[in-house]
């Protein structure tokens, strides 16, 4: 089998810009899908009344729903209401959409393994509500759910290769393009398998650490 | 050595606390002076660690009045925050921040709730630490330490807020019987400095050396309160005789 690797020399610019992109999508869906976990799981915990059931809604919509059509209804949908967004902006929405939960559910489960006797520890020593969820129960929640959250990442960065459909020049898009355009549908596969690798890997290792890192003080190695 | 006429710190009258409909406190009076060591003794569910958890206000009562310092514990204007860094508590599984090593467990309270400085803080926490013989264990994780250590960690805790009055909860009930004494040891050193203390347990010795006061409990009720040497010579209710028989062979 010869591979055409003038081909993958003279899109590699291409691909290099669309790995870019898809990096900036999942950096900052990732970023926001923790950040609306961290607060829907806190929401939770401290049961707040009617914060809770809209938790509770979002949580099975955006779980229960592909991100496909998540995202063409923020993309189309809202448009028709006359909500525009440029196609990034929508695009992160949509994965910190889908993130959000996902992240919510694993905080969740770490914080609800948190002992009750450990609370009452915090409170013992007079912690407030808030102090106890800083100093004791995060980080615990933290060190038990790692693995989850680490999913959880890796999951949403691959999901960026969904939101090429709303005409964003991610990585899954671009090899669309390409293959549409000169038919080397090898070269164009094997270039973007490559660059998921080259994104994924150092991300997973990444990862690794960190979860080792956090569980270390409570689990050892 | 008789307390009586010290300052009384907290009194407790006609406490009820009920679980759903059982009642698990009837009518408990109790008034513990500056300096006195009270042992609550009773059968296994009698309602000792509820008593100890209302003290704190990790139950809510229903009925009666607590006061400690002059001030009600009771209603929902009590400043926990405040109260419970007067009134340190121990208890059974140690209960250390597992995530945090020996000095950030003892640091936690004394600088993010109670704002001190840190330096003067340290120097405490290793003369505490000093004292109980641990002092090479600051960086250790609980995880590294025996049972008998971290229950003595869990002590240098508390007492690292400066505490009015110290709960112990069954602090050796968890521990090998190797371990027991020296955090018995630790105990019985603060009774000697004059440390305010309710303690239960079940080491029947002990109570008898540390007690100024023997609480004895039965399904809530306050069935005995006397010298230890009274309660364990010559028990007045037949509930305490047949309690006390339990531990002789
Ligand atoms: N959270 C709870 N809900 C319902 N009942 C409870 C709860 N906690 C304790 N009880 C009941 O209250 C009673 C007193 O319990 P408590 O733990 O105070 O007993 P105890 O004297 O400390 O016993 P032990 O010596 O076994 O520790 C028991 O009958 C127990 O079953
Ligand atoms: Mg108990």
């Amino acid at each position: 089998m010869d591979i055409n690797w003038q081909f993958i020399i003279s899109t590699l610019p291409l691909y290099q810009k669309a790995a870019w992109i898809t990096i900036k999508l999942g950096f900052w869906g990732t970023l926001l899908s923790l950040i609306i976990g961290l607060v829907c799981s806190i929401i939770l915990y401290f049961r707040i009344k009617i914060l809770k059931e809209l938790v509770g809604i979002y949580v099975e919509l955006s779980r229960n729903t592909p991100l496909l059509i998540q995202l063409f209804f923020l993309y189309f949908g809202l448009t028709k209401i006359g909500i525009t967004m440029s196609e990034t902006t929508c695009a992160i929405i949509g994965l910190a959409f889908l993130g959000g939960s996902y992240m919510s559910e694993a905080f969740r489960s770490g914080i609800e393994a948190v002992s009750k006797t450990q609370i009452e520890s915090g409170l013992s020593i007079g912690l407030s509500q808030m102090q106890l969820i800083r100093y004791v129960i995060l980080p615990q929640a933290f060190a038990v759910t790692m693995p989850s959250l680490a999913a959880n990442c890796i999951f949403l960065f691959k999901e960026t290769s969904i939101v090429g459909a709303i005409a964003i020049a991610e990585l899954m898009h671009v090899t669309q393009d390409v293959i549409g355009m000169y038919y080397q549908t090898f070269e164009s596969l094997f270039m973007l398998v490559v660059a998921y690798l080259i994104i994924i890997l150092p991300l997973s290792f990444l990862l690794t650490w960190l979860e080792r890192k956090v569980r270390y003080a409570e689990f050892g190695n | 050595m008789n307390k009586e006429n010290h300052q009384v710190l907290l009194e407790i009258k006609d406490l009820h606390k009920e679980y759903d409909t059982r009642t698990v406190l009837d009518g408990i009076h109790l008034r513990v002076h500056k300096g006195e060591v009270i042992v609550v003794l009773g059968p296994s569910g009698c309602g000792k660690s509820t008593l100890l958890r209302c003290l704190n206000g990790l139950e809510s009562i229903q009925g009666g009045d607590i006061q400690f310092d002059g001030e009600s514990l009771i209603g929902p204007n009590v400043d926990w925050q405040k109260t419970r860094q007067k009134i340190g508590m121990v208890f059974q599984n140690y209960e250390l921040f597992p995530h945090m090593t020996v000095i950030e467990n003892i640091l936690l309270g004394p600088i993010k709730v109670q704002k001190r400085e840190k330096k003067e803080v340290m120097d405490q926490a290793t003369q505490l630490l000093e004292k109980v013989g641990l002092s090479d264990r600051k960086d250790s994780y609980p995880r590294q330490l025996s049972g008998g250590q971290k229950q003595r960690i869990a002590i240098v805790r508390a007492l690292c807020m400066n505490p009015e009055i110290m709960l112990f909860d069954e602090v050796t009930a968890a521990l090998d019987p190797e371990m027991v004494r020296e955090v018995l040891d630790v105990i019985l050193g603060l009774a000697k400095q004059g440390m305010t203390m309710m303690i239960v347990t079940h080491e029947m010795g002990f109570a008898q050396a540390v007690a100024d006061r023997i609480l004895f409990i039965d399904e809530g009720k306050v069935c005995e309160m006397s010298e230890p040497k009274e309660f364990f010579t010559n028990p007045k209710t037949e509930r305490a005789q047949q309690f006390l028989n339990i531990f002789q062979f």
